[in-house]
């Protein structure tokens, strides 16, 4: 089996030329509630192994499972905030499987009748508006995970046996699905990105979710499909699996629009399959087949009631629903005064709340933007992790900000107070003591240097004397070099306009 | 009358991973059949205006609190398990079916 090798690939251009793309997005959100779905298990991400488990979770017999209500107003705000309908009387239902990765046997779903239904999300797209219409959003609980061992990739192809953790296994779990996506065209990658980072970004406003794609707490699975153009017709699809970056989303969008462009234009036809992302290398390649023998058996789970929820009830949680994101970046670009790619970029990097937050602490939008997608980002993408989960805050980014107004760091400390705060070294205000990192403001020892400097530069110096002050740069920058930086350049050059003019 | 063809046992068997012969299928087919009729007799019962019901008791929106209770030791979670490692269940590999 080929797991790494590069497929054909057609040109982009000539897949826009031949073929219309249709789309379909599966995300999944994992629950930010205290206990599981159908048992009181804790759910923190990242406990040891099998640490989280109880008769229920694992499937003994005998147990029995009891529906979390927490979970339950989660989904119908979920639903709400997509613009669904929400069922009057829904049942939960098995889906059966044999896979370890769910000791029951089966993982206890929605079929037929899922609690939200007939939404939609208009989604931004370089300022034009794409209404993504939503088939479902239904309940259900996450699996256990699996590590395979043995074989050559540590992947489960040539894996010997597997090794699984059911920590995971019946964390309440909500499944948002579109209908096809179709029209979309060439910009089918990014409205599949911007999908997805709206629905982030609605989900964190909702406070469902911790909402983080880098922990598995949002998983997009992507559907896709070519069919000759303007034919109206629906190829056939294909499904990527565990897509977890809004980069990635696109990506992959991208790659099976190539991917798929390339068989079709060869005479071949797809094989509806599951793919599977590779994020390192950017490619999908085959997963399981998909064929209509796919028969999970579903019936109603006969040891849970059907849900209900009153007309009253979803009512009041309508009431609990966060500003309409659309509306809400509107109201916030224009408070800012972000260009519209300003507040792109900002969106595009999942750092809406985050510069929101920063900027409710005190800070300026320009500040809060450029540290937060300039500074931070490239941190976080070097990390490999999202902005949230780089160890800043917004409050720090605030108080950084605050340090540099006030005169006590500058934006090069301020990179190096970003530094301690990534490596846990405490507040802002700590690490720029611990770092030693505050200006110098000793008249005694700033004026030292200035003396240094034009003593070591004389001809810099009869330069400024003879009224060239722009050659001053020269001098602050040796200042700056004697003061590792830690100086105030405007001080600097006040003192060396003083004692040469 | 609803009749279970000897195609569709072994649909059935496949998805339930066992492993049935030609002997096998041929005898549980008509045997099936016989239970089918024999529920069937239900729907006699029950007229048109008694809605299909998948749950004895008229009961909606059990739900229970958001609240924590104590798991099970890994230990006790995995004392049954067939093989143990790295505190995980350890299982055969299964291809083709991940989720």
């Amino acid at each position: 089996m080929s797991t790494s090798t590069r497929e054909a690939m057609l040109p982009w251009d000539d897949v826009l030329a031949a073929y219309d793309p249709a789309l379909g997005l599966e995300v999944h959100v994992e629950l930010n509630t205290a206990s599981k779905m159908f048992c009181g298990c804790p759910t923190e991400f990242g406990a040891e192994p099998n640490t989280q488990v109880c008769p229920t979770c694992l499937g003994l017999p005998g147990a029995m499972p009891a529906v979390n209500g927490k979970a339950v107003e989660s989904a119908i705000r979920i639903g709400l905030a997509l613009n669904c309908e929400i069922a009057e009387w829904c049942r939960f239902a098995r889906k059966n499987y044999f896979y370890p990765d769910m000791p029951k046997n089966f993982q206890t779903s929605q079929y037929d009748e899922p609690i939200a239904f007939e939404g939609y999300m208009d989604v931004d797209v370089d300022g034009e508006t794409f209404r993504v219409e939503i088939e479902r959003a239904h309940m259900e609980e996450d699996t256990g995970k699996s590590l395979h061992v043995g074989g050559a990739t540590g992947r489960i192809h040539g894996a010997e046996y597997s090794l699984v953790d059911y920590n995971r296994a019946g964390i309440p779990l909500i499944e948002i699905v579109t209908k096809p996506i179709r029209g979309a065209g060439e910009k089918a990658p990014e409205i599949a990105k911007a999908y997805v980072a709206q629905l982030r970004e609605l989900i964190v406003a909702l406070g469902v979710s911790d909402a983080r794609m880098d922990q598995g707490s949002i998983r997009a699975d992507v559907n896709l499909s070519l069919a000759p153009k303007d034919s109206g017709a629906l190829g056939t699809r294909t499904e990527t699996k565990n897509v977890n970056s809004l980069r990635s989303v696109e990506r992959a969008v991208r790659y099976e629009m190539q991917r798929h462009g390339a068989i079709l234009s060869g005479g071949g036809s797809i094989l509806q399959e599951t793919r599977h992302w590779h994020e390192d290398t950017g490619i999908t390649t085959s997963g399981r087949e998909k064929s209509d023998a796919e028969d999970y058996r579903y019936f109603p789970e006969p040891d849970l009631v059907p849900v209900a929820p009153s007309r009253e009830w979803v009512e009041e949680l309508r009431g609990t629903l966060p500003e309409n994101p659309t509306q809400k970046r509107a109201r916030l670009q224009a408070a800012w005064g972000f260009s519209d790619l300003e507040m792109r970029d900002t969106v595009g990097a999942g750092a809406l709340g985050l510069v929101e937050e920063t900027i409710d602490a005190g800070a300026t939008p320009a500040a809060a933007r450029k540290w937060w997608l300039s500074e931070l980002a490239r941190r976080a993408n070097e990390a490999g992790t999202e902005l949230a989960g780089l160890g800043v805050s917004p409050l720090d980014v605030a108080r950084v900000q605050a340090l540099v107004d006030a005169g006590s760091i500058n934006d090069k400390l301020a990179r190096q107070v970003f530094d301690g705060l990534i490596a846990g070294e405490g507040t802002p205000d700590e690490v720029v003591e611990k770092r030693g990192l505050a200006i110098v403001s000793d008249e005694g020892a700033l004026s030292t240097a200035v003396d240094n400097a034009i003593a070591a530069n004389p001809d810099v110096a009869d330069k400024i004397r003879d009224g060239k002050v722009a050659a001053a740069g020269a001098l602050i920058g040796a200042v700056m070099k004697e003061m590792r930086g830690q100086a105030d350049a405007g001080r600097v050059r006040e003192l060396i306009l003083e004692k040469l003019t | 009358m609803p009749e279970i063809t000897r195609d569709e046992v072994a649909h059935l068997a496949d998805l339930a991973r066992i492993d049935l012969d030609d002997a096998e299928l041929d005898h549980l087919a008509p045997q099936l059949s016989v239970i089918l009729e024999s529920v069937a007799s239900i729907s006699g019962a029950a007229g048109d205006d008694v809605p299909p019901t998948s749950h004895p008791l008229p009961l909606t929106n059990v739900f229970r609190e958001d609240v924590v209770t104590p798991s099970l030791t890994p230990e006790q979670a995995l004392a049954m398990a067939p093989a143990v490692e790295q505190q995980r269940f350890a299982v055969p590999r299964i291809l083709g079916d991940e989720q």
